[in-house]
């Protein structure tokens, strides 16, 4: 007689140790195997979209600290400059490179996060996201040596930035990139990346085609792993990035190893970029008057960055009131959240949180 | 010259070196008083398994803050710090904690497995110390199969895991204890068959016998048969379920497995069984492989059992740098590794230390001779399955470089563009 089974129902969220926030997963398991995956957000919607409707342009950037909180500065970043493009703000040359070196040392916290994460997926106890916090705390000193707060930075604004940086900021970005950070990387490469344990975890897991990853629209490290080589900040070059030297890491197979070390290469570009836009850094303003109720003409703009996660866009709808008639947020988290059926089915439990891992989510920008 | 110092000490009761000395004095006054010879019997069994039990004990106290503290330095923080000098405190202050927490049970959970799970999980730890030597003439229970009793002691824990995962009515619980059994099935056999090759050269199952044969022959067991080390440090450390092979409780996956829905001083005692069982490993491992209390001379004047706890302690240390550096394997990898790997290898090397004790046998030569060939036999056979299973066997991964390209230097796929209706025709897959 056949013994009868049947798929078990496995809630993996909202709270669970490695789903990065509360998202929530249901897995129908069989066995070991994942049969069907089922993702459930909203667990941690503000609704800031709608809030942003009743708050000045200028009221709105905190509002971006907090959607990706582990990357304000881009979601900042991505913010100022749709509205910039709206009201047609010229921002002067000092800013750009000050938002440059800033979008980079926010690039570098956020993917030591998500490879110290990762790897914590991968069931390490502890220790490599004990590392990579250790280095993503020295970027975090410099930004509250700059602007006073270390993760909802708050520090850019429509027309510039909002403070000039302190006279100690540039040795200290000095020893930082050329001295420690490297030295970090050097360990990664040695303790993390050769690692036989990760390669068998991680290669042929979770993997992306081309096509999904197209059709998908995805973008960031998710896309480049697939093998695609597209990157806002060469595609569509915003500040001053059309006069930065970089090279763009490209994976092989799309699976979630490549994603890591993608990410690991990208902290070395973004180290090369930090080193050129110190070097060129002008002199000058830091910031243009614009008012602080600001009124843009009628109109809409989209503007986007490169974030961390990916394409980080932002569509604002002017009425020419004081506030954003429509604000909307294309949030990398949630688009390249999308495939994870197609990547986690007929893998295992296992594979299924290594592949969350991978995508490097973060749920205040997924549900906003 | 240390002669005549020794004589002051040597087989009186405050001969620290002996402390069966004490015991035996306690016994000869109580034999003096008239005691039967079965309450003598009683009584010295309640005094070693006192002895113990405390020494037990104070480990898994101190455990807890040794463990926090290396892996903390591992992870590159101070760890517990706060609560008294170095933060030893701590663990009193875990333990207080816990027993205040409530003791939530799942409404469907059948109570006695449940209560009992915990229970049995601890026993087992604590009862493997019963045969193993910690001085020359110290040992609670010689018992001639204690080899077995052991590897029968290390599988019941096991059992309980069981036991807590079924018993806790979780979905999560239950596949901590379908990998558990599953990893039964599968490392139970190479450790049996790894042992072998200590009991075959040792001639005995008795612990102390091998200890004794170590001694004899002036050689740890780990050199003679680095082999057998290596797979009983890998297959137990997966019985323990400690990193790389916690699948068990696998907090990144199913939560905390077994124990996901023990709360208060039930999961404290799994907590502090896990640490104990840790610790009674490492002292297998200490007896087994590295000589138990003996080392060369050195037994002579410091204490065997300070010798003892001092490589209890090394091995131990292993244990926590594995725990703190490696990720873990994922269930199919990890069996996969215990059939592919240990199992053939460990057949492989009772069937060399078969060989080799025979040889030993029948050549009739001494184990002066014999001992030196067969530590560089069994080293040079070690190293080269070692470096064979990394060269041809060990599954290949390195298909594509570990470091991603670059986008000047590689071109961009074209890709066939595929239309909406083309996209949902597909079922949405792409």
């Amino acid at each position: 007689m056949p013994i009868k089974v049947e798929p078990v129902e496995v809630n993996i969220g909202p709270q669970h140790p490695s789903t990065h926030g509360v998202f929530r997963m249901v897995a129908k398991i069989d066995g070991e195997r994942i049969v069907d995956v089922k993702m459930v957000v909203g667990y941690l919607h503000r609704s800031m979209e709608k809030l942003a409707e009743e708050r000045t342009f200028t009221q709105n950037i905190p509002f971006t600290d907090r959607m990706d909180y582990l990357a304000a500065m881009s979601g900042n970043l991505g913010y100022c400059l749709s509205v910039e493009k709206l009201a047609d703000i010229e921002v002067p040359e000092r800013a750009q490179y000050l938002r440059v070196i800033f979008g980079e040392l926010q690039r570098v916290a956020s993917h030591c996060m998500a490879t110290g994460a990762f790897i914590n997926d991968c069931g390490a106890w502890q220790t490599p996201v004990m590392w990579c916090f250790r280095d993503r705390e020295r970027v975090l000193d410099l930004f509250e040596m700059t602007c006073g707060a270390r993760l909802t930075t708050n520090y850019m604004r429509i027309g510039g930035v909002a403070f000039d940086i302190p006279d100690e900021f540039l040795p200290a970005l000095d020893k930082l990139v050329n001295d420690e950070l490297p030295k970090a990387f050097e360990e990664y490469e040695e303790l993390i990346v050769g690692n036989e344990i990760i390669m068998m975890r991680a290669r042929d897991v979770g993997v992306v085609t081309p096509e999904l990853a197209i059709n998908a629209s995805l973008s960031g490290p998710m896309l480049r792993s697939a093998g695609i080589p597209w990157d806002i900040r060469k595609a569509d070059p915003y500040c001053v990035y059309d006069r930065m030297k970089f090279d763009i890491p490209v994976g092989y197979n799309g699976d979630s190893y490549d994603r890591m070390t993608i990410r690991i290469e990208e902290m070395k570009q973004s180290l090369r970029i930090i080193r050129q836009a110190v070097g060129d850094l002008p002199g000058g303003s830091h910031k243009t008057d614009v008012p602080l109720a600001i009124r843009p003409p009628v109109g809409e703009a989209y503007s986007r960055v490169e974030s961390p996660k990916g394409e980080l866009g932002f569509y604002v709808v002017s009425d020419g009131g004081p506030a954003p008639y429509r604000w909307h947020v294309r949030a990398p988290s949630l688009i390249n959240l999308s495939v994870l059926r197609e990547m986690t089915v007929g893998q295992t439990i296992a594979d299924a949180i290594v592949t969350l891992g991978s995508i490097d989510i973060n749920v205040g920008e997924l549900d906003r | 010259m240390m002669a005549p110092l020794l004589d002051l000490i040597t087989g009186y009761w405050w001969d620290l070196r002996d402390l069966s000395n004490l015991s035996r004095m306690i016994y000869g006054r109580l034999d003096d008083w008239g005691f039967p010879d079965w309450s003598i019997y009683v009584i010295s069994g309640m005094l070693g398994t006192l002895g113990i039990v405390s020494f037990i004990g104070g480990v898994a106290i101190i455990n807890i803050w040794v463990e926090r503290r290396v892996v903390g330095r591992m992870q590159s923080r101070l760890g517990p710090n706060r609560l008294g000098p170095f933060g030893l405190l701590q663990p009193v202050a875990d333990a207080i904690k816990l027993m205040q927490k409530e003791v939530l049970q799942p409404a469907s959970a059948p109570g006695l497995i449940y209560t009992v799970a915990p229970i049995a999980f601890t026993v087992p730890g604590i009862a493997v110390f019963a045969v193993i030597p910690w001085g020359r003439h110290m040992v609670l229970a010689s018992l001639d199969v204690g080899l077995l009793y052991i590897l029968g002691m290390s599988s019941l824990a096991v059992l309980s895991v069981f036991m807590a995962g079924y018993s806790s009515n979780n979905k999560y619980s239950l596949f901590g204890a379908m990998r558990v059994i599953a990893m039964l099935v599968s490392y139970e056999i190479p450790i049996v068959v790894g042992l072998l090759g200590v009991v075959l050269f040792a001639g005995t199952m008795d612990l102390q016998g091998i200890v004794l044969f170590q001694e004899d022959n002036w050689a740890f067991m780990v050199m003679l048969q680095p082999l057998a080390f290596l797979i009983y440090f890998f297959a137990i450390s997966a019985e323990l379920n400690r990193t790389p092979a916690d699948i068990a409780e696998a907090e990144s996956e199913i939560v905390g497995g077994y124990h996901t829905e023990y709360s208060g001083m039930k999961f404290g005692l799994f907590y502090a069984a896990e640490l104990i069982n840790a610790v009674s490993v490492s002292a297998i491992i200490a007896t087994l492989f590295l000589g138990g209390w003996w080392m060369y001379e050195l037994d002579e004047l410091v204490p065997g059992w300070m010798i003892f706890i001092g490589k209890v302690y090394g091995v131990y240390f292993l244990f926590v740098w594995t725990r703190g550096t490696l990720p873990r394997f994922r269930i199919d990898q990890l069996l996969a590794f215990a059939w592919k790997w240990l199992t053939p290898m460990a057949i492989i090397n009772v069937v060399v230390v078969a060989a080799e004790v025979l040889v030993w046998e029948e050549s009739g030569w001494s184990a002066g001779f014999w001992i030196p060939v067969f530590i560089a036999v069994n080293g040079a056979l070690t190293g080269a399955l070692v470096v064979g299973f990394v060269k041809f066997f060990a599954p290949k991964f390195q298909r594509f470089p570990t470091r991603p390209r670059f986008y000047p230097d590689i071109d961009v796929p074209s890709l066939p563009a595929v239309t909406g209706a083309e996209f949902m025709a597909k079922g949405g897959q792409a």
